[in-house]
């Protein structure tokens, strides 16, 4: 990294920050999915014209894509949560074996804490699995610099580079100091069986290069500046990296500290030294005892998980209190209601919700908004796993008890969800003589994750107008005789559908269309309004549990035309007709 | 300078990250060190919302922690009782006094707290104003967040000038006036 100018400080985004240290670092590809806390790295990425950036339909083929443009030549980079890493592992761990041609880096977001996610996996432990090396940066300067020596990295040691960030880097903004970018020179394909063709012969010779490299790696490891010791007080010693090392700062700033920049393969000399050095070593990571395990592997004597949690985030205080002993001074946190996320109002999934409901419908859930499905008042969803799974968990309830058994059951998915693996597990359905019904809820957008384009939307990342995936055409393509398309608020069709498809002895697909009322293209009809004269306060207007209406402390039923969407959900529940739509601009 | 500690608490979809961005902006216009932590995702949906902002000589962690925040701005009251004890002793709540139940409310599973202002105001310097209608007066309810952070801005060691320019490079170009109409309106109170 020579010859670097700062241009200016901004303030950045972890995720921004990534973008930028891509960008300067003359990435010109990018593939990815979205996902919490990971989706904000494509989203910047985009923003530079240099860059080819794409939403893929899901993290494998992102990362095969990212692959491909690597052993052609180019920088390259995708991006995904940590539960996206598991749909990349397959080609992660072969992509090992074979190194790169251009520098090829994966970012990795983790989410201890669970803010947006169905688990609170550590990255670290697939990349040590698969042998790939990990940076972690501490703060938004580091998340842009750390991406730059990822590339670096990645050329140099021949392998694939993971850059591990977690919610709390990647969601927080700090000052970044600006560089040029350099574009590297393009480097002429070759072909290369040995290298690039992973089948028994060159799997094995690469297996060997896989591993000298792992250790040639981890003896430099000891001497990378990323790496860093600082002694001050020698009582204390602590290792640490990531966000951790910003709380050991806080709790513990004159200890001596060795901060690891790369995470792994570990710098097994740099850390017996530091270690030898002082009197108490603590190891201090969030999630797994990754680090912890291999120190004390080495017959070091350490302390880390014995007084600290492998669950959710870490701070200051919580070291305060676990190595020094000190509690906070603080009030007692009041008692209050929880308030758990929600469907929006005007959301369509709460209309199919609704009706699912009625009908005593259990659903098989999926990944996305509408997993919220799963909680009062609505509680339609029974079972949630991961992306793509509603359709084939459904599959395997009918296999184990039989289609009567799935008489009063559906499959619920995104139309992002489905285009990202839900589509296999409907070709399942199909090849194995299954007779589910699948509900497709078609918000024309990846909603959860702050809206995203896919496949079926009309629009790339880039933001140009491309092909649209036909869902309904492509499960016809199949060759499922009843597939349908239904208005999601049309609940009257939605319900009579429901009823003769689920009890019918094939297959059926039900898409019910209706845009996310979240969407900026989205146009509210109006607001609702409720008639006092009308209305008996029944409460089945509450029942699908939409946050704009409400009864008052009265026991009057009230609308706030502040969050209204007009989406007439409530005044089609209504019996009385006490509910009507004011339209927009009358 | 010791590090100033702000938290900005509410109701996802209630516009915390626009907020967050403002206040991001004046540490940086003011030659601060500054760190921010927000949520994105799952929470957005009508949940609870927190976002921190840390600014100072410099900063290292990017949370503030129980007994620790200067100023609590809240969109929404019951979320300033929940994260009240985050204050230090002697710190000060800028509350909009709205209400909006959370689901476990609206399904009777559980009550919303009556009195939370009085409440908060027996330990806490508070201060609370009626954003919504502030906002409706202005013309567009949308502006709340920026009424209340005008409000705010009179416990924090930034001049009005600064507010001001800091809002005009923040917010889409169409809403800068609407913007600072909605800030001094809360600021001249």
């Amino acid at each position: 990294m020579k010859g670097e100018l700062t241009l200016e400080k901004k303030i950045m985004l972890g995720n921004e920050a990534i973008a930028r240290g891509a960008y300067e670092a003359g990435v010109k590809v990018s593939a990815a999915y979205p996902g919490t806390p990971s989706t904000e790295v494509s989203e910047n990425l985009v923003k530079y014209n240099e860059i080819y950036a794409e939403w893929s339909p899901n993290e494998k083929v992102a990362m095969e894509v990212a692959v491909g443009a690597s052993i052609a030549g180019v920088r390259s980079m995708v991006a995904m949560k940590h539960v996206g890493v598991n749909v990349a592992a397959d080609p992660l761990y072969t992509a090992s074996y074979i190194g790169v041609g251009g520098g090829l880096v994966m970012i990795a977001a983790d989410d201890p804490g669970l803010y947006s996610s169905q688990n609170e996996q550590d990255t670290r432990r697939v990349a040590r699995a698969a042998a790939v090396p990990v940076l972690e940066p501490s703060d938004s300067e580091e998340a842009r610099r750390f991406t730059k020596l990822a590339f670096e990295l990645s050329e140099e040691y021949d392998t694939p580079v993971i850059l591990r960030t977690t919610t709390r880097l990647s969601h927080s903004q700090g000052l970044v100091n600006l560089e040029e970018r350099v574009e590297p020179d393009d480097k002429p394909y070759e072909r290369n069986f040995m290298k690039n063709v992973m089948m028994p012969g060159p799997a094995k010779k690469r297996h060997i290069y896989v591993e000298s490299r792992m250790n040639k790696m981890a003896e430099d490891a000891c001497s990378m500046d990323i790496n860093k010791v600082s002694y001050d007080d020698t009582s204390i010693g602590v290792i640490s990296s990531g966000i951790p090392y910003q709380y050991v700062k806080e709790a513990l700033p004159h200890a001596s500290v060795l901060k690891l920049g790369l995470v792994n393969p570990l710098p097994k000399k740099l850390i017996e030294k530091f270690a030898s050095k002082v009197d108490k070593l603590y190891i201090i990571e969030e999630l797994e005892p990754v680090i912890e395990e291999q120190v004390k592997s080495w017959g070091i004597e350490a302390t880390g998980k014995e007084i600290l949690t492998i669950q959710g985030e870490y701070s200051a205080n919580m070291l305060r209190k676990a190595i020094l002993g000190e509690e906070c001074e603080a009030e007692e946190p009041a008692e209050v209601p929880n308030r758990p996320p929600i469907l929006c109002p005007g959301c369509p999934h709460r209309s199919v919700f609704s009706v699912l409901k009625k009908l005593k419908i259990h659903a098989s859930g999926d990944i996305g908004c509408y997993t919220l499905g799963a909680v009062a008042p609505l509680n339609v969803i029974d079972t949630t796993l991961c992306m793509g799974a509603s359709i084939s968990m459904l599959h395997g309830m009918e296999k184990a008890k039989g289609k009567d058994f799935i008489k009063n059951w559906v499959a619920v998915i995104g139309d992002s969800t489905f285009l990202h693996t839900g589509v296999n597990s409907l070709m399942n359905m199909v090849y194995n003589k299954a007779t589910g019904t699948v509900v497709i809820l078609d918000n024309s957008t990846t909603g959860m994750t702050g809206h995203q384009d896919h496949a079926a939307t009309g629009k790339t990342l880039m933001g140009e107008t491309t092909y649209i995936i036909d869902i309904y055409k492509l499960c016809k393509a199949m060759g499922i005789e009843h597939v349908y398309e239904i208005d999601a608020f049309d609940i009257d069709e939605l319900e009579r559908v429901l009823k003769e498809e689920t009890q019918r002895d094939a297959i059926s697909v039900i898409i019910t269309k209706s845009p996310c009322a979240l969407l900026k293209s989205y146009v509210p009809k109006g607001k609702c309004v409720v008639d006092d004269e009308k209305c008996r306060r029944c409460g089945a207007c509450l029942v699908p549990g939409c946050p704009a209406i409400k009864k008052n402390s009265e026991g009057r039923i009230v609308i706030d035309d502040t969050m209204c969407n007009g989406c007439s959900l409530c005044m089609k529940k209504c019996p009385f007709d006490a509910i009507s739509l004011e339209k927009a601009g009358v | 300078m010791t590090t100033k500690n702000i938290m900005i608490v509410g109701v996802g979809g209630q516009g915390t990250l626009l907020t967050s961005r403002i206040l991001g902006g004046l540490a940086v216009h003011a030659g601060y060190d500054v760190k921010l932590s927000e949520v994105h995702g799952m929470a957005q949906r009508g949940g609870s919302v927190v976002t921190y902002v840390r600014y100072g000589e410099k900063v290292s962690e990017p949370i503030v922690e129980e007994g620790q925040a200067d100023v609590l701005i809240a969109f929404e009251k019951l979320e300033a009782k929940r994260y009240a004890h985050f204050l230090k002793k002697d710190g000060v709540i800028i509350v909009n006094d709205q209400r909006i139940d959370p689901i476990t409310v609206v399904t009777g599973a559980d009550k919303y707290p009556e009195n939370i202002i009085e409440e908060l105001s027996a330990k806490y310097k508070v201060y609370s104003i009626d954003a919504m209608a502030k906002a409706k007066e202005i013309g567009n309810t949308k502006t709340f967040n920026v009424v209340v952070l005008g409000m705010a801005a009179r416990h924090m060691n930034y001049t009005e000038e600064d507010w001001l320019t800091v809002i005009e490079n923040t917010v889409p170009p169409k809403t800068i006036e609407i913007n600072k109409k909605a800030f001094e309106a809360g600021y001249r109170i």
